[in-house]
């Protein structure tokens, strides 16, 4: 066991602090919100600095990258709060990398890690709240191709996405765990229509209609109707790097909470003065190292080769996360008083990133009922065990 | 005792859901079922109904032109309105400006600002938050400077509601320096239309407009615009912020925030299953519940002692902490029953300027934004801490 920063992983938290520092102040951020949320200059940064390819195998042209590397980078678009589609693009890519053909590889995820496009991935729909399986989206093959009909609904990230990678039914009924496919969907498309929304956090997303989308052959990624597996593994991914995220906006919070504390004067002396208030400042930095903790878990469980114990170690993260990132952002707005709930400071903005985050790839609620779901399998499948306690000798 | 409602009570409630039904304008009623943020003009125009009907000013005596309710009555009225969707009448005249007026004001006074209030033809504002004093009131230093028929007021407010909105300020400022901070403090009523006075907006973090920096610039104000004593305005302020925390436990909208989030987790479905029939969703909306009916319990022992002539006290600074507790719990549980619909940001549904099909369901265009939103309660009117401490000191003895 080693549960220390390697210097490749130092350094590429320098890199990144740096980038924030220099690059991503507040009132900086607050321009590039004003502008759309999108900086192209930034984009072109992520890609010379690396941060485009960090998870990608290097025979694909990236740096064969861990999820420790990725949360590195992740912790900093938390402290910056990063508007850029840094994640939904990575997590494309990465459904990429495990399903495409190397001609596919060739023709997304190069130009991917190069910075030329973004994409981001179209899970969701109106019905399906957190499950992944819940997908009504069809897609028929056709002579030449496939035919796509339905609607995908907050893509995040499909603000400014050239492309998509569409969850679509190839067979079974709606809830069904095979017969899922996936497939790049171009923006431009023919018969799709998206809908760019700015969201509460200014992050952007979209809804999608795909009213007979003709696709080619080469559209598909990865076998026909086996897309869960691969999903699930993505969307874990994507979930112990906002964890990450989240871990780097409560650290941004605490000390800004933690200064302000300082230097704001009530009744003649600092906030901080006040023992009812250093109690809250210690549970929010309580909650900030269980935070850590919890997102490293989740990252380091991404190596687990079994499925379930993976999903299993995310859900138990991911609740963790849902819990300190609305207690930390709900205390850092009242110890800001009045001024913790205006647009101008920057504690409001990271609240909603939080409050988002927490509710972004299943809530609190959803991990639990998952872990339930994966111990009760368990159960079924293991012999009995013992009551616990004084049984018959 | 007896907790169900006498037959002149019930006869009451029906006269109030009649009125209502036959006056509350059909567009005002969408945008508060909505929860869009008001303008000035939808407030403006229910208040004026009511006051046309001699019920805006509805906790007012009938000596000065109120009602004369008792407080089930006021109860049932606050209850009913926010279960039929009307505006919450804004407090800073009827149930701020207007008491300290008909309790420390002149004659003179009563009858140049009381009937505009009563009908709702005056917007009102609350200037007492200062950018160095926000907690400790008492510490402010907007100066009113003796220049013998009138005073000349120097210095900033922050955080005033409304004040874009409105004609006069209520506003605390420094006539004095003594030992006691809370002395030299007096009342002053301030025509915002004076010379000298500057108003800038500050935006909310969940984007929308209610509160302001206010500026003044060597601005007269004639001293028979002054409530009571010269130097005395703390013991007015005091008992009007004691009110202010009665009326903050709002168990009407809390009530019927209660039974939106139901509605909105009766049409979620996760999977086939409703959400309200999810045992983890179910678990906290009825632990919440639990603690509503509580604190109704309690906002109306307080009722019904002020009723027999005591004084609210420190009581009402508990209705303050879990009536806003409570309130924001709910727009907790509002939010995250919208799941990923949560995230659109959608501006101009939420003020009611945009005919745009919205984003996801309608009752997920506003739940993120009433979540933030609500995160002020527990800030304005005192924070809950300050409450806490005044529980521990006047309650408690500590
Ligand atoms: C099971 C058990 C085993 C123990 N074993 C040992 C042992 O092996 N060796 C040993 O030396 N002692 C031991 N103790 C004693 C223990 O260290 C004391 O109980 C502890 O220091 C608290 O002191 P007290 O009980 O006098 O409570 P007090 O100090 O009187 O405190 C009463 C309450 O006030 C709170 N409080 C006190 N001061 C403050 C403050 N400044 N700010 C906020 N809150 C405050 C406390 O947290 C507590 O809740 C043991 C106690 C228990 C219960
Ligand atoms: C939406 C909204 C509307 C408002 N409208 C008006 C208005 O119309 N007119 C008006 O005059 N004002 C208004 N206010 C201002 C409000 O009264 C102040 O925000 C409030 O008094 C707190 O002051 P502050 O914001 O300066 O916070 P601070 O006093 O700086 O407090 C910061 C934090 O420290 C805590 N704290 C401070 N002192 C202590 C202590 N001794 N012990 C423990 N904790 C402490 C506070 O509870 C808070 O959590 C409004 C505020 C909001 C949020």
């Amino acid at each position: 066991m080693d549960l220390e920063y390697s210097t490749e992983q130092s350094l590429l938290r320098d890199s990144v602090e740096r980038f924030v520092r220099d690059d991503y102040a507040f009132q900086a951020r607050q321009k590039i919100l004003a502008n759309g949320g999108f900086s192209a200059p930034h984009w072109t940064t992520f890609a010379e600095l690396g941060w485009l390819g960090i998870p990608f195998a290097e025979e694909d042209g990236g740096f064969g990258g861990s999820a420790v590397d990725l949360a590195v980078i992740m912790e900093g678009v938390g402290r910056g709060l990063v508007l850029e589609p840094f994640l939904p693009t990575i997590m494309a890519g990465g459904l990429i990398a495990a399903a495409a053909s190397s001609a596919q590889k060739q023709a997304w995820l190069t130009p991917l890690i190069a910075g030329e496009c973004k994409l981001a991935v179209a899970f969701a729909e109106p019905q399906s709240r957190y499950d992944l399986a819940d997908c009504t989206t069809r897609a028929a093959a056709t002579g030449a191709g496939w035919r796509l009909e339905g609607r995908k609904c907050v893509v995040v990230g499909g603000k400014i996405a050239d492309a998509f990678i569409v969850v679509a039914r190839t067979s079974g009924d709606r809830r069904d765990r095979t017969g899922l496919s996936l497939f790049l969907v171009p923006a431009d498309a023919d018969g799709l229509t998206v809908r760019r929304y700015d969201t509460n956090d200014g992050q952007g997303a979209a809804d999608l209609e795909l009213a007979g989308v003709a696709l080619g052959p080469d559209a598909l990624l990865g076998p026909d109707g086996a897309a869960l597996d691969p999903l699930e593994r993505a969307v874990d991914g994507a979930t112990a790097a906002v964890a990450a995220e989240a871990v780097g906006a409560m650290a941004a919070l605490c000390d800004a909470t933690l200064a302000y504390l300082k230097v704001r004067k009530q009744f003649g002396k600092p906030l901080g003065s006040n023992q009812a208030l250093q109690h809250r400042m210690v549970d929010m930095v309580i909650a900030l190292e269980e935070a850590r903790s919890a997102a490293l878990a989740a990252s380091l469980s991404m190596t687990e080769d079994d499925a379930a114990a993976r999903s299993r170690a995310i859900s138990l993260a991911k609740i963790e996360i849902g819990r300190t990132a609305t207690k930390v952002g709900q205390e850092a707005v009242q110890l800001h008083g009045a001024m913790g709930v205006t647009d101008e400071l920057d504690v409001g903005h990271y609240f909603k990133r939080l409050t988002i985050i927490a509710t972004s790839f299943g809530n609190a609620d959803w991990h639990i009922r998952r872990v339930a779901a994966l111990d009760a399998a368990t159960r079924r499948s293991a012999p009995e065990q013992p009551a616990p306690g004084r049984t018959a000798a | 005792m007896e907790l169900k409602l006498s037959p002149a009570e019930q006869a009451f409630a029906a006269d109030v859901r009649t009125f209502i039904r036959d006056n509350l304008p059909p567009d005002i009623a969408g945008r508060v079922r909505r929860g869009e943020h008001l303008g000035k003009d939808d407030h403006m125009r229910w208040q004026q109904i009511l006051g046309r009907h001699g019920w805006h000013a509805f906790t007012w005596p009938q000596e000065h032109g109120g009602p004369g309710w008792s407080v089930v009555q006021r109860y049932l009225f606050e209850v009913i309105s926010a279960e039929m969707d009307c505006p919450i009448i804004q407090p800073f005249g009827p149930r701020m400006a207007g008491p300290v007026i008909y309790t420390f004001g002149t004659p003179e006074q009563k009858e140049r600002f009381l009937p505009g209030i009563r009908q709702s033809t005056v917007w009102w504002c609350q200037g007492y938050s200062e950018p160095q004093s926000g907690s400790d009131l008492a510490s402010l230093a907007t100066r009113a400077d003796d220049a013998g028929d009138h005073y000349v007021v120097n210095g900033q407010k922050i955080w005033t509601s409304y004040a874009h909105h409105a004609d006069w300020m209520f506003c605390l400022v420094r006539t004095a320096r003594e030992e006691r901070p809370q002395q030299g403090i007096s009342f002053l009523l301030i025509d915002m239309t004076s010379p000298g006075i500057t108003v800038k907006p500050i935006l909310m973090l969940e984007g929308t407009h209610s509160f302001n920096a206010v500026f003044f610039d060597n601005v007269r104000v004639p001293k028979n615009n002054r409530i009571g004593e010269e130097g005395r305005g703390w013991t007015y302020a005091k008992f009007l912020l004691e009110h202010e925390r009665v009326d903050n436990a709002a168990i009407g909208v809390t009530k019927q925030a209660l039974s939106q989030v139901k509605a909105i987790a009766a049409a979620e479905r996760d999977g086939d299953t409703p959400l309200i029939d999810d045992p983890l969703f179910q678990a906290k909306l009825i632990a919440v519940e639990a603690q509503l009916m509580s604190l109704e319990m309690a906002a109306l022992r307080v009722l019904s002692q002020v009723a027999s002539g005591a004084s609210p006290g420190p009581v009402s600074s508990l209705l303050k902490i879990r009536g806003t507790e409570v309130a924001q719990r709910i727009s907790e549980l509002g939010m995250e029953a919208t799941a990923y619909y949560a995230l659109p940001y959608q501006p101009g549904l939420i003020a009611g300027q945009s005919n745009e099909e919205p984003i996801g369901p309608d009752y997920a265009v506003t739940a993120a934004n009433n979540y933030f939103w609500r995160r002020c309660m527990s800030i304005y009117g005192g924070s809950n801490e300050i409450q806490r401490n005044i529980i521990a000191k006047a309650m408690l003895g500590l």
